[in-house]
């Protein structure tokens, strides 16, 4: 099975961050860069597919030039080869930057493509399944296992409050794949040592003939949300801040 | 211009369509909407054997009810729902489309907007209006920004409203004049133009506690670092008296059972109290506990979303901060 999966990178989890001057986007100079969760799980469940079936797991990401510490990664986990789009995607809407990944994707023609299902940043959850439609591929949504039965698979997706379903589709078709599934696992040394031996195909947007603009929605400004409850906070030592925290919860919220 | 909602139902138990309730939350939205624009809001159902759900709507104040029906609607897939609501979009023609953003909503709205060359603005928490225009606000970067978002280009613009951004409530009922028609409307679809075989839905059998019931819940985020930390809140839990919960990384790694945990995935608590130790608050989480009564956070970031809902907070090391409140906690119990 020829497995194409798609990674953003993002910035890390923790990071603080600041609105850039302009109001439009956050200050990225002093950022931490990071692989987005559920996309190392869209790795992840390949990687497993493909020590299953046998095959090829092919890492797609498209940004700027720190794209390719995540795509080293990807390699050294055990993708076997690699495309990176050259492009700034800062603010990209996801019908602009699923054009750009549909570009790259069809001419490697691939019976499965796997991504997350959201991303940390943007948080749109849509790409994929704007992929899947650019493509023409039948799709599934936040899909907990794939399971390969003859020319098809069958997934199981999570749905609200609990509640599960299976579906079957013909292969090629994308899947968008939940956070947490499995337990993602390292790079080892050989594969880090091997990974810089892999190739690793550059690609831009005008390249691949694509504009990396979309006029369909606009951003109009970015900012820090007002607290729009007032939150009481309590300072000092540990000890003291607990002790204020007790007060207020025995006497004010009379919660205990 | 005109202002149209997509609800959403499904086969209840007895195989009967029922609403998700998160429908009217839009419904209301749209109404709302509607006002402000000086224009009108219409309802459209999809399914199979829905009738008598869509006739439900038309005591309320819109000024169409489209009943969307056809055999191969009657079990939920992407390419049905895209297709059947193109063609309705094509006949009547509004200017913004709005969904409830559940999990069938982001399966198919993405196919459905992209198909028609625009991006829906999912999971948006409110709107303004601005020239005439809807704006709509929604979270970046796991709610620690926000950004405001304008169409540009021609209708229809498609938006998704996030789990209680708008009541349900305030849904206006229809005037004197009279309810109005179910309108029904028969897409053309083939079997072949469905690819997708959707099984039936289940549930894992195990449920595991019904945190619902509990009046006080000390629930766990990634901030706890390591399973062999959990005691930590364990111990806060029991001077409480509480119900051990989780955010969903907790679970998924396994530190604590799938039963426990509250979010969009799991289960839905309002206690009278809830303490959130290290949780930062991404909107799946939230959703699932914001209707506590009192919510204390603690945690390392002060910008943490979770601040965002919490009465009371500790800026700080869990791992410090926790102990000393469940010593504060048993002193008082005692006493």
């Amino acid at each position: 099975m020829k497995i194409l999966v798609a990674i953003k990178q993002v910035p890390a989890r923790d990071s603080q961050l600041r609105i850039a001057g302009a109001g439009k986007w956050i200050e990225e100079a002093d950022l931490a860069y990071e692989v987005n969760e559920p996309d190392a799980y869209a790795l992840e469940a390949a990687l497993q597919l493909k020590e299953k079936h046998g095959g090829e797991v092919i890492a797609l990401s498209a940004g700027p030039a720190r794209v390719a510490q995540t795509i080293r990664e990807a390699l050294a986990k055990g993708a076997d080869r690699a495309i990176h789009i050259e492009e700034e995607m800062t603010s990209l809407d996801p019908l602009a930057a699923a054009r750009l990944l549909a570009a790259a994707v069809k001419s490697e023609a691939p019976d499965l493509v796997l991504t997350g299902l959201q991303s940390d940043d943007l948080g749109y959850g849509q790409t994929g399944a704007i992929l899947a439609e650019l493509l023409g591929l039948p799709h599934a949504t936040i899909v907990m296992q794939v399971e390969k039965v003859d020319g098809a698979i069958r997934v199981k997706r999570e749905m609200e409050d609990g509640w599960f379903q299976h579906v079957e589709m013909p292969l090629p078709a994308l899947l968008t794949i939940q956070s947490g599934i499995s337990k993602l696992r390292y790079a080892t040394l050989m594969g880090i040592k091997r990974a810089k031996t892999k190739e690793v195909k550059r690609l831009t947007a005008a390249g691949l003939g694509v504009s990396a603009e979309s006029a369909s929605v606009a951003l109009d400004r970015i900012y820090v949300p007002e607290h729009s409850k007032h939150t009481q906070l309590f300072g000092g030592t540990p000890q003291e801040a607990a002790a204020q925290l007790v007060e207020k919860l025995r006497f004010e919220a009379r919660v205990l | 211009m005109s202002i149209l909602v997509v609800l959403e139902q499904r086969p209840g138990q007895d195989g009967r369509a029922e609403w998700n309730r998160m429908s009217f939350e839009t419904l209301a939205a749209a109404q709302q909407m509607a006002g402000e624009l000086n224009t009108t809001a219409s309802a459209a159902v999809i399914g199979h054997g829905i009738r008598d759900l869509a006739l439900e709507l038309t005591g309320l104040q819109l000024a169409s009810v489209y009943a969307v029906e056809h055999e191969l609607l009657r079990q939920y897939t992407a390419d049905g729902y895209a297709a059947a609501l193109r063609q309705l979009l094509e006949r009547v023609k509004p200017q913004v489309v709005l969904f409830p953003h559940t999990y069938q909503v982001r399966d198919f709205l993405p196919k459905l907007a992209a198909r028609m060359g625009r991006v829906a603005v999912s999971d948006a928490v409110s709107h303004r209006i601005d020239g005439g225009q809807v704006v709509l606000v929604r979270q970046l970067f796991q709610g620690k920004v926000n950004t405001d978002i304008r169409f540009v280009g021609d209708a229809p613009h498609f938006a998704s409203l996030q789990a209680g951004a708008y009541r349900a409530d305030r849904a206006v009922a229809g005037s004197a004049a009279g309810p109005v028609a179910v309108e029904s409307f028969a897409p053309q679809l083939e079997a072949a133009d469905i690819r997708t075989k959707p099984g039936e839905l289940f549930r894992e059998s195990e449920r595991g506690v019904d945190l619902t019931a509990a009046e006080t819940i000390v629930s766990v985020g990634r901030g706890i670092k390591e399973a062999e930390n959990i005691p930590v809140v364990e111990k806060l839990a029991h001077a409480l008296g509480a119900e051990l919960a989780a955010s969903r990384p907790i679970c998924d790694a396994g530190w604590l059972p799938m039963g426990r945990q509250v979010g969009s995935s799991g289960q839905t608590v309002a206690p009278k109290l809830y303490v959130a130790v290290g949780i930062s608050g991404a909107i799946q989480h939230l959703v699932g506990m914001k209707g506590s009564r009192t919510v204390v956070a603690i945690n390392k970031d002060a910008n943490a979303p979770i601040f965002e809902v919490a009465d009371y907070g500790i800026v700080g090391d869990l791992f410090q901060v926790v102990p000393e409140l469940t010593a504060a906690i048993e002193k008082i119990k005692k006493s």
